[in-house]
């Protein structure tokens, strides 16, 4: 009688998996649509002309006529959204105002340089926090050494609550103009890449520390844990073998908005350390009213936003299929 | 109406809060940056409009605490003037997010289901971007300047307030006296205004303020992009712009701004922090009581005779503050023996059987004059891994989720016998099959979730027959299963001690099992043991009260289902509060004076028998018999 009713559980077992596939699968093509639609729309939610914002109040009416004509503008907003929605699956962006170039050019010239910073950081970040969470929950657990505790709590509350932009001004006047180990600005030699890349680091792995640190707690606490205290086992099994998988899936999920929002957090610091990425040529883009460009950009860094959530998620329905299961 | 009470407790806890030195702090913080607001532009606007061609990029002085600028201007006092410029936008622009949230959180409640739907979809899209996308998003559309960045970083504050707002509205709208309210037939505009908003307040009000330091640095940034204030005007973000191309030469003109917005924000994290303390979600930590004496365990020469496998001594487990959960027991269990450990929850049970495995969690402590295993010192034992195995009583809980059971099986021939990982896994699909889990090859390599309670305990019993188990505590191991399983679990645990030849230590609340599956029954109360019988006197022939009480309090199948179930009036001592007494004394039908007075030891009771009571039942003891007819009246009553 058990194995009837453990097979019928089996199968059981399979459809939540569908269902949660095409759930998050068409969470995220709504996604991605909703964004094809915003960054569609902004050019034409600017109050006034686009094009004379752009080229300034004295520029030529045939230049302008020109311009919107190249940018479709002319057309009727059906026409014009389906040819965006078409251009975009081939891939093309339009072409830039200021520089009179493809947008996807300039995109590809440029996002190499953000993710040379991007990437590193997030490794970082996960190597810093993790290892640091865990061992403060394993120094401080079950109310031990409370000193400490509130020293780690009070030392990332603080580093958390300093936003990336400032953090990186800080660094480059301690080591850059007080101390000059690094350069100060711009993309060079390997050194250059320490300070924006701390800088990108420290917020997000002082907090992921934190969100570490208690799921640690709370997993220490678990009944398998006193199994695995039963089994005797060395402490490194304990707790590399059964309580870092556990903590790392639900740390992940609580820390999966941390890392798209690291992406948004390049913007800021490559402005202090004029780095050549997407996020110093978004915002020079908006100050100089180069609406193509800043639609392509949003649309590279939204995507990448979702794409990275879509991606924890799964990855956390994989490495715990259990909550998959519960939430569905 | 609920929430009335509830704000007058508030501002009463708000009150206490604000006194205590983190309270003092945020008030101190936030009148000190209101009084700057206020006061700074009356007072240093002129010396920061003032242009010194003279003092061109100076650095720090006398005269000019941060240097000045490219046109001679005094950095310090422009700092002081920028507070209230970078407040007022960054009010107005909470202003704006705060509303919108709400606006946009509430409607789901109050506007029909289709469209509630839409916007609830929608804001659930919108807080999938990250802030800053969406800010840059909202910037473009607005243009550079203050107005525009004070919409977008309004409006983009909007989308999670909102998720807030819904969420805890769905959960007011879910409860009773809005339902019986929407009976009543009160109104949507009315409802939202007397029963949904003074519900949220008070969470909203507290995210809202920690909100605002985001939306604070979030200005920042735009201005700092030259996205935000443009100028001859500025605010922190402004200033931070203008002086970071100059940090080589005067680095501190570049961070006192930047520094400015971090206390800012950290002050609206604090006052945030009192808000919330105030509501009681941070409730204060409790000081720790001082540390009770320790009391020294006797020591008792032990010499363990052939038969005993385990024996412990005077085992204690204290508490921080000296309460004492155990309260010097002693036991032996011979070899092969299974014995019950029997009593209410909060006896003692559970936490003596952790004691022997030596698992007792922190806090607690565990103290013995003698507590060996098989002839060694069992807190030194490192052979505990194969030769004791545990079962728990949550099946669900005990087994590690993330790891597959053939693998939490292996582990313990790999650790303690030296197995490689193909013999381990080897091993564990054999045991797994010892305990009749049905295709074991495949089970091994499934995750716990995927068996049901009963295959997990079995797992469970599994892993501890990966050695070569001389002793089995079982913890309630059939309490958390359906009747059906209970049985299986109950006969596997029999099979298992007559191939294994281990002894059982069965702790269990259910006099049944015990009596079912034991040879032996010690009884607990309050922390120490009071009787110690075999299971064949347990039915009819117990001599401590406490002993007949339980048995009288559970219903046989002869128990007229017309009558009452039995209980035990009053309820057991906490742990520290008994007094010099017999711990059961206040609870006894039998106890007199004696008993209250001084507490009895445990003591033998005819052959194999011992019993902590100086009047136990069955005794020639004046009084005894009639007093246990009284009492049996009294327990069945």
């Amino acid at each position: 009688m058990a194995t009837i009713t453990l097979d019928s559980l089996g199968t059981r077992v399979r459809n939540p998996w569908i269902a949660f596939g095409l759930r998050r699968t068409w969470r995220l093509l709504a996604s991605l649509a909703a964004l094809v639609t915003a960054a569609f729309a902004m050019i034409h939610l600017i109050p006034g002309d686009p094009v004379r914002a752009a080229l300034g109040t004295t520029a030529d009416p045939a230049l302008v006529a020109a311009r919107r004509q190249s940018l479709g503008l002319d057309q009727s907003l059906p026409k014009q959204y389906g040819d965006f929605v078409v251009n975009l699956l081939h891939g093309r962006l339009g072409e830039s105002i200021g520089a009179q170039m493809p947008v996807s050019g300039i995109i590809s010239g440029r996002l190499p340089a953000t993710l040379e910073i991007a990437v590193p950081a997030f490794v970082l970040i996960l190597l810093i926090a993790v290892p640091v969470g865990m061992t403060a929950a394993v120094l401080t657990k079950d109310g031990r050494r409370r000193r400490g505790e509130l020293a780690f709590t009070g030392v990332t509350g603080f580093l958390g609550a300093v936003p990336e932009f400032l953090l990186a001004v800080g660094l480059t006047a301690a080591f850059a103009v007080a101390w000059p180990l690094f350069p100060v600005a711009s993309r060079g030699g390997p050194d250059s890449y320490v300070l924006p890349v701390l800088a990108l680091t420290v917020v997000p792995a002082a907090t992921l520390s934190r969100i570490v640190r208690v799921e640690t707690l709370r997993v220490l606490g678990e009944d398998y844990m006193r199994t695995a205290r039963a089994k005797r086992l060395p402490a490194r099994l304990r707790y590399l073998r059964h309580a870092l998988p556990n903590l790392l899936t639900s740390s992940l999920t609580l820390g999966g908005l941390l890392f798209s929002s690291l992406l948004a957090g390049t913007v800021l610091v490559e402005n202090v350390f004029a780095w050549p990425g997407l996020g110093t040529t978004i915002v020079q883009a908006i100050t100089e009213k180069d609406y193509p460009l800043v639609q392509g950009v949003v649309l590279v860094y939204g995507a990448a936003a979702l794409l990275i959530t879509f991606v924890v998620d799964v990855a956390v329905a994989v490495a715990d299929p259990q909550s998959t299961v519960r939430g569905s | 109406m609920p929430h009335h009470d509830h704000d007058s407790s508030l501002r009463h806890r708000l009150g206490r809060t604000l006194r205590t030195p983190i309270g003092i702090t945020a008030l101190t913080a936030c009148l000190l940056v209101a009084l700057v607001a206020v006061l700074g532009p009356v007072l240093l606007g002129d010396r920061a409009a003032r242009i010194d061609t003279d003092a061109i990029n100076q650095g720090s002085s006398a005269a000019h605490l941060l240097g000045t600028d490219q046109l001679g201007r005094d950095i310090a006092a422009r700092v002081v003037v920028a507070t209230r410029l970078t407040l007022r936008l960054t009010l107005l622009a909470a202003v704006i997010g705060v509303g919108g949230g709400l606006l946009l959180g509430v409607a789901p409640a109050v506007v029909g289901r289709r469209l509630g739907r839409l916007i609830t979809a929608t804001v659930g899209v919108l807080v999938a971007f990250p802030g800053l996308l969406f800010l840059l998003f909202l910037a473009t559309i607005f243009g550079v300047g203050s107005t525009g960045a004070v919409l977008a970083v309004g409006l983009a504050m909007v989308p999670p307030m909102a998720r807030l707002v819904q969420n805890l509205t769905a959960s007011v709208a879910g409860s009773d006296y809005v339902a019986a309210a929407r009976i009543l037939g009160v109104g949507r505009f009315k409802m939202v205004v007397r029963h949904l908003l003074p519900n949220i307040a008070e969470p909203s009000v507290l995210f809202a303020t920690q909100a605002t330091g985001g939306i604070l640095v979030a200005f920042s940034g735009l201005s700092f992009l030259g996205l935000g204030v443009q100028p001859p005007q500025y605010d922190w973000g402004r200033l931070l712009n203008e002086q970071l191309n100059r940090i080589f030469v005067n680095p501190a003109a570049a961070l006192a701004p930047g520094a400015a917005v971090v206390l800012t924000g950290l002050m609206f994290g604090l006052a945030g922090e009192v808000l919330a303390q105030a509501g009681g979600r941070r409730a204060p930590q409790a000081p720790e009581p001082a540390r009770g004496q320790q009391p020294n365990p006797s020591e008792e020469p032990a010499t363990d005779g052939d038969g005993v496998l385990v024996r412990a001594c005077d085992l204690r487990v204290t508490f921080p503050g000296g309460r004492q959960a155990v309260r010097g027991i002693s036991l032996d269990i011979a070899r092969g023996e299974a014995v019950g450990l029997v009593g209410e929850s909060g006896s003692g049970k559970s936490l003596s059987a952790l004691a022997l495995a030596d698992l007792v969690p922190h806090p607690g402590r565990v103290t013995a004059g003698t507590l060996r295993f098989d002839g060694h010192d069992l807190r030194d034992d490192p052979r505990l891994g194969t030769e004791l195995a545990m079962v728990f009583q949550d099946p669900m809980a005990s087994l590690n989720p993330a790891l597959r059971v053939g693998r939490q099986l292996a582990e313990v021939a790999e650790v303690h016998l030296g197995a490689s990982r193909a013999q381990g896994a080897a091993r564990a699909v054999d045991r797994l099959r010892a305990v009749r889990i049905p295709a074991p090859e495949r089970r091994a390599r499934q995750r716990p979730h995927e068996y049901s309670g009963g295959m997990r305990q079995r797992a469970v019993i599994a892993m501890g027959l990966m050695g070569e188990p001389k002793l089995i505590i079982a913890d309630e191991p059939t309490t958390a299963l359906d009747v059906a399983v209970q049985e299986q679990v109950l006969d596997l645990l029999a099979e298992v001690r007559e191939d294994s030849g281990a002894a059982l230590l069965l702790i269990s609340h259910d006099l049944a099992v015990v009596a079912q599956v034991c040879d032996r029954v010690l009884v607990m109360y309050a922390g120490r043991i009071v009787e110690d019988l075999p299971v064949t006197a347990l039915l009819g022939g117990a001599a401590h009260p406490y002993t007949r009480a339980l048995v009288g309090a559970v219903p046989t199948m002869t128990t007229d289902p017309g009558t009452e179930l039995a209980t035990i009036p009053g309820r057991p001592p906490e742990p520290g509060e008994t007094g010099g007494g017999c711990p059961f004394a206040p609870r006894c039908e039998r106890a007199r004076e004696r008993c209250h007075r001084t507490a009895p030891e445990l003591s033998d009771f005819g052959p194999d028998r011992q019993v902590a009571c100086w009047f136990p039942v069955g005794t020639a003891a004046a009084g005894g018999s009639v007093a246990a007819t009284s009492y049996a009246a009294e327990a069945t009553s």
